[in-house]
C-alpha cells in the first residue's frame, strides 16, 4: 500500500547511512569470470540481507558494506569455498537473521510447516462437502 | 466439532492481534548483536591506518589486559561525536585499538587531527573483510576484548557520555 | 474559512453516521420500522459531506493556504499543481481524508443503487457500513484531523521534495485505497446478510460489483506498484516480497479468492458460511496492511512514515470491526442452512479447489510476513523473505494456474472427468510438447519453478481461451470474455516471470567512455559522460549508442545527486522490445575513470505487467458485463409488467 510513496522515502532512507568515497571493493560488482561460479555466487548473494540497509538482499543494494561483502562472496567463491560454508560462517556472525533462507532451526519448524498444516485444515474443512461419486 | 470450526478464526484472530499489540508495544531492537562475543576474536592482520600508529592484528589484542577496540570510519559522523567519550576513556587508562572501516590514511590522519587520538593502534580494513568477521553490522562499534583476545561485549552505535562508566565496568569485568 | 468548513463537514458527516447507526438499528432491533425511512438519506448525505470535505481539502492545497499544518508541511507554493493536487493524499491525514470520503460515497452508492437485497437486510449494511465509518471518523478527528491551523503561519511549505513529484505518486495510492474501500462495503454486505441471516444468492449479487470493482483497483495498483519499484530501485527486481508489498498481496489474494466463491453463492447458492467469511477476511486484510505498513512494527525497505500512536488506534479499529464481525460470524453462522454438497467433477469443485489453494496461499504469505515478529517474542531474529516465499507459493500457485485451466471447462453441477480431459486435450498437449523440448534445450541452466512455470502458462494459456471455442464471439456475455482475458492476463504474467528468472542475462562491467560493451545481442557504445541539471537536482548521465543489428538507439542511464536531503539515486535507462528490455544503470565511477555499468537483458519481462493489466481489464469487462445484464434483465420485467 502506498508503495510508491513508500519506494521514494526508501531511496531518501538507503543513503542516509553515509557511504565512504572509496571506490567499490573489486568484486562487489563485477562477474567471476567462470559462469557456474558465478551463478552460485549470486544465488547465494540474493539469499543474505543487507546488514546496514532495511530488509533487502546485499544483491540488491547500494549500501558500500554491501558491496563489500559481494566482494567477499565472489572472492570465496573463486577460492573454492562452498555457498553454504559461506552462508554457515555468515550465521555464525550475524545469527540466522543475515539469511534470507530460512535455516532448519528448530524454531523455523512451524514456518516449513504452515502450508501443510493448512492444507490439511481446509481438506478437513471441505470433508463431507463433496459428495461421492454414485456407485463408487 | 462444528462449534470449534465457527469460534477458530475468531481464536485465530485474536492471536494475531496479540501478536500486533507486543510488536507495537515492546521495545524497539532493530540491532543485530555479534554472535561472536564470549569468542575469541577471528585471526586478521591488518595494514596500518594513520602515519603515527602502528598497524594491527589480533594478537596484539590478547594482551593479558582488557582493551577496547573501535570500529570507526573518517567518513562516518557519529564517530566524531563518540571521540570526546573516547578521549576520556583513554584518560581513565583504558587501552583503545581501533579499525578504520573503508578508509585512506590521508582521511585518518585527519580525522584524527580533529577529533584527537585515543588510539594505540589503528589497522585499515579497506574492504570491511575483518568487520565481517567480526560480525559487526556498522559503524561506530566498540568491543571489549578481554586478556585472552576473548570478546567480552559490543557495544553498537557512538558512545554517549553516559555509556563511558558502563564501559569501564564491562572493563573491569573482563579481567 | 474553507478549513473551518471542511472540519465542520466532517463532524456533521460523522455525527451522521452515528445518527445511522442508531436510526437502523432501532428500526430493525428496536421495533420502530419508521425510523428506516431515514437510513438512507443519512448514508447520502454523508456521502456529500465528506467529498465536500475532501473537496476543501484539495482546494486548500491547490491555493497553498500555509496556515493550514497539513498544507504547510507536505506542500510547497512552487510545486506544478499536478502535484499539489495529488499532495493533498500524499501524507497521512490527507489519505485517511480520502479513505473515509471514499467509504462515505461507496455507502451513498450502496444506499441510492442497491434493489436486489431484502429492505431489512440493505438497512442492516448501511448500519455496518455507519459502524466501520464511525471508526474512521473518529481516528480522523481526534488523531489525524486534516484542517488543523499553524499560527503564526509559515511563509511557504516545507515539502518541496522532487523525489515525491511522481506521476505514479499521484495515482497509484488513491488506486489502492478504493480498493481496500471496495473491501469495505463487501464487508458491511457480509455484516448486513450475518444480522437479518439473509446469506442467499441475492446477497452474493449485491456483493458481487464491490468485490469485482475492488479487486480491478487492486490488481492494478499492485501492477504499478511492481513496475515502480523495478524501474526505480534500479537492480532489475520486480518483487521482493518485502513486509509493504505483502500487506498490498494480501487483500488481493483474499479478494480473488471471494470473487470466485461470491460466483458459486450466486449461481449455486452454496458456499454460504465460506463467502461471508472470506468478506470478512478480505477486509481484515486490507486494515491488517494498513496496520503492517504505518505502525512499522516490521522492517521494510519501502521505509514509511510510521507513528506507533496512529498504529495502535488502526489496531484498536482492526480489533473492533474484525473481532466483531468473527463474534458475531461465530453467533449466527450456526442458524445458516450450507448448500447441498458438491459433485467431485464439477464448476463447484473446481472453485472450491481454488478458493483452496488462494487461501493457502494467503496464509502462507501472512504468516511468513509476520513470522519474524513471532520468534522475536522467544527473542530469536530471523528473516524471512524471497527464498521461502518462491519455494511454498510457487509450487501452490501453479497448482492454482492448472484449476484455472480446467474450471472454466468444467460444468456447473456435474460432469464428467473423461469429458473434461477431452477438452483439456490441446493444452496438455502443448505441455507435453514444451516439456520434451525445454529439456532438451534448457535442462539444467534454468530452474525447476521458472522451467515448470514457462509450461504450465503457455499451456495454461491456450487453455484459458479454450471457453471462447466455437462460440459466436459476438454474442459471448462480456462476462465470459471477461473471465478469459483475466485468466489468459494470469498466464501472461505467469510467462512474463518464468521468462525474467530463466532468460535474464546480466552483465557487470566497469567501462571508460569510448568502450563498446556486448552483451545477449546487444552492442553498447558508451560514448560520455555528461553533467546535466534538472529541476532540483544535477546528475552525470551516460550518453550510449545501444544496437542490436538494427539502428542504434541513445540511451541515457543517470546518476541523480539532490542536495536536500543529499542523496544519490541510479535512473535506469530501459529501452523496451516487442521481445524484452534492456535495462541499464549507471553506477559508481571506480579507479582510472571507469564507470560501474550494470545491465540487463529481460526477455519478455514486460509481459509480467502486460498480464496485470489483462487481469484488471477482465475484471472490468465481467463487472460491466454483469451489470449491464442486470439493468437489461430488470428493464425488460418492468417492460413486460406494464
Amino acid at each position: 500500500m502506498k508503495l510508491i510513496l513508500a519506494l521514494l522515502l526508501a531511496l531518501l532512507a538507503a543513503p542516509v547511512a553515509a557511504q565512504t568515497a572509496l571506490p567499490p571493493a573489486p568484486w562487489a560488482d563485477r562477474q567471476i569470470p567462470d559462469a557456474a561460479q558465478e551463478r552460485r555466487a549470486r544465488a547465494l548473494m540474493e539469499t543474505i540481507r543487507c546488514l546496514t540497509c532495511q530488509s533487502q538482499s546485499i544483491a540488491d543494494s547500494n549500501a558500500s558494506m554491501a558491496g563489500d561483502m559481494r566482494s567477499q562472496i565472489r572472492e570465496r567463491i573463486m577460492a573454492g569455498e562452498q555457498p553454504e560454508s559461506i552462508r554457515a560462517w555468515l550465521i555464525a556472525r550475524y545469527g540466522d537473521w543475515v539469511s534470507y533462507e530460512p535455516t532448519a532451526a528448530p524454531i523455523l519448524w512451524p514456518l516449513w510447516a504452515a502450508p501443510l498444516l493448512l492444507l490439511g485444515l481446509g481438506l478437513l474443512l471441505l470433508r463431507g462437502r463433496i459428495k461421492r461419486r454414485r456407485g463408487a | 466439532m462444528r462449534t470449534i470450526w465457527i469460534w477458530l478464526p475468531l481464536g485465530l484472530f485474536l492471536a494475531f492481534v496479540g501478536l500486533f499489540a507486543s510488536g507495537l508495544f515492546k521495545p524497539d531492537d532493530r540491532v543485530i548483536h555479534s554472535r561472536l562475543v564470549g569468542q575469541p576474536l577471528p585471526a586478521f592482520t591488518l595494514p596500518a591506518a594513520a602515519s603515527d600508529r602502528p598497524a594491527l592484528a589480533s594478537s596484539d589484542l590478547a594482551t593479558g589486559k582488557p582493551r577496547l577496540l573501535n570500529i570507526f570510519a573518517s567518513w562516518c559522523v557519529p564517530c566524531a561525536a563518540e571521540a570526546p567519550q573516547l578521549m576520556a576513556l583513554k584518560q581513565a587508562g583504558v587501552a583503545i585499538d581501533a579499525i578504520a572501516i573503508r578508509d585512506a590514511r590521508p582521511d585518518v590522519d585527519g580525522f584524527l587531527r580533529r577529533y584527537g587520538n585515543p588510539y594505540a593502534r589503528i589497522g585499515l580494513d579497506a574492504r570491511s573483510g575483518v568487520q565481517i568477521a567480526l560480525g559487526s553490522s556498522g559503524v561506530p562499534e566498540t568491543f571489549v576484548i578481554d586478556g585472552r583476545g576473548r570478546i567480552a561485549y559490543q557495544h553498537i552505535g557512538d558512545i554517549r557520555a553516559d555509556d563511558v562508566p558502563m564501559l569501564l565496568a564491562r572493563l573491569r569485568d573482563a579481567q | 474559512m474553507i478549513a473551518e468548513t471542511g472540519l465542520a463537514a466532517l463532524w456533521l458527516a460523522a455525527a451522521l453516521a452515528l445518527l445511522q447507526l442508531f436510526l437502523a438499528f432501532a428500526g430493525l432491533k428496536g421495533g420502530k420500522p419508521d425510523l428506516l425511512v431515514a437510513v438512507r438519506p443519512a448514508a447520502v448525505a454523508q456521502g456529500v459531506l465528506t467529498a465536500i470535505a475532501f473537496a476543501l481539502l484539495i482546494t486548500l492545497f491547490l491555493r497553498s493556504d500555509m496556515s493550514v499544518l497539513l498544507v504547510a508541511t507536505n506542500s510547497h507554493s512552487m510545486k506544478p499543481w499536478l502535484y499539489k493536487f495529488a499532495g493533498t493524499w500524499g501524507n497521512h491525514e490527507g489519505s485517511m481524508l480520502l479513505w473515509v470520503t471514499v467509504m462515505g460515497v461507496a455507502g451513498a452508492a450502496v444506499a441510492l443503487f442497491e434493489r436486489a437485497l431484502r429492505r431489512d437486510t440493505h438497512m442492516a449494511t448501511l448500519g455496518g457500513q455507519a459502524a466501520i465509518s464511525l471508526g474512521f471518523y473518529a481516528f480522523l478527528l481526534f488523531s489525524s484531523n486534516p484542517f488543523a491551523r499553524i499560527d503564526p503561519a509559515p511563509a511557504d511549505g516545507q515539502g518541496l521534495n522532487p523525489l515525491l513529484q511522481d506521476p505514479g505518486l499521484a495515482f497509484h495510492p488513491p488506486t489502492l485505497y478504493l480498493g481496500y474501500v471496495g473491501l469495505s462495503v463487501a464487508f458491511s454486505f457480509a455484516i448486513g446478510a450475518l444480522l437479518t441471516r439473509q446469506v442467499d444468492a441475492a446477497f452474493a449479487r449485491a456483493m458481487r460489483p464491490w468485490v469485482l470493482g475492488a479487486w480491478v483497483l487492486l490488481t492494478l495498483g499492485i501492477t504499478a506498484g511492481s513496475y515502480w519499484a523495478y524501474y526505480e530501485l534500479g537492480w532489475g527486481g520486480w518483487w521482493f516480497w518485502d513486509p509493504v508489498e505483502n500487506a498490498s498481496l494480501m487483500p488481493w489474494l483474499a479478494a480473488t479468492a471471494l470473487l470466485h466463491s461470491v460466483t458459486v453463492l450466486a449461481t449455486r447458492d452454496a458456499l454460504r458460511a465460506w463467502t461471508v467469511m472470506l468478506a470478512v477476511i478480505a477486509f481484515s486484510m486490507s486494515m491488517v496492511g494498513t496496520f503492517l505498513v504505518r505502525s512499522g512494527i516490521l522492517t521494510s525497505v519501502h521505509a514509511f512514515a510510521v507513528d506507533p500512536t496512529r498504529g495502535s488506534f488502526i489496531l484498536v479499529l482492526l480489533a473492533l470491526y474484525i473481532g466483531g464481525a468473527l463474534a458475531l460470524f461465530g453467533w449466527r453462522i450456526g442458524s445458516v442452512r450450507e448448500g447441498a454438497p458438491f459433485e467431485l467433477v464439477s464448476r463447484e469443485t473446481m472453485l472450491v479447489a481454488n478458493n483452496l489453494l488462494l487461501s493457502v496461499i494467503l496464509g502462507v504469505v501472512l504468516i511468513g510476513t509476520l513470522y519474524p515478529l513471532m520468534t522475536e517474542a522467544f527473542g530469536h531474529k530471523v528473516s524471512v523473505g524471497a527464498p521461502y516465499f518462491d519455494r511454498i507459493a510457487g509450487p501452490l500457485a501453479l497448482a492454482l494456474m492448472v484449476v484455472l485451466a480446467a474450471g472454466p471447462l468444467t460444468r456447473w453441477r456435474r460432469d464428467r472427468a473423461a469429458a473434461v480431459c477431452k477438452r483439456l486435450l490441446i493444452p496438455a498437449a502443448i505441455a507435453i510438447l514444451l516439456f520434451v523440448s525445454l529439456s532438451l534445450l534448457a535442462w539444467g541452466r534454468i530452474g525447476l519453478l521458472p522451467f515448470l512455470g514457462l509450461i504450465v502458462a503457455v499451456s495454461v494459456g491456450a487453455a484459458s481461451i479454450a471457453p471462447l471455442w466455437k462460440r459466436n464471439l459476438l454474442r459471448t456475455p462480456l462476462f465470459t470474455w471477461g473471465m478469459v482475458i483475466a485468466h489468459l492476463g494470469c498466464a501472461v504474467s505467469l510467462a512474463g516471470m518464468a521468462c525474467d528468472s530463466a532468460f535474464t542475462v546480466e552483465k557487470l562491467v566497469a567501462a571508460r567512455p569510448g568502450d563498446t560493451i556486448q552483451t545477449a545481442g546487444w552492442t553498447l557504445r558508451f560514448a560520455r559522460i555528461v553533467p546535466i541539471a534538472g529541476d532540483n537536482w544535477t546528475a552525470l548521465q551516460a550518453d550510449m549508442r545501444v544496437d542490436r543489428g538494427g539502428a542504434p538507439v541513445m540511451i541515457h542511464p543517470q546518476s541523480r545527486f539532490f542536495a536536500s536531503p543529499p542523496t544519490t539515486t541510479s535512473e535506469a535507462a530501459l529501452l523496451t522490445r516487442w521481445n524484452g528490455q534492456l535495462y541499464v544503470v549507471l553506477g559508481e565511477e571506480v579507479e582510472g575513470g571507469r564507470w560501474q555499468i550494470r545491465i540487463w537483458w529481460k526477455p519478455f519481462v514486460t509481459l509480467i505487467w502486460l498480464g496485470g493489466v489483462m487481469i484488471a481489464l477482465g475484471g472490468a469487462l465481467a463487472l460491466v458485463g454483469r451489470e449491464r445484464r442486470g439493468w437489461l434483465l430488470k428493464w425488460r420485467a418492468r417492460r413486460a409488467a406494464a
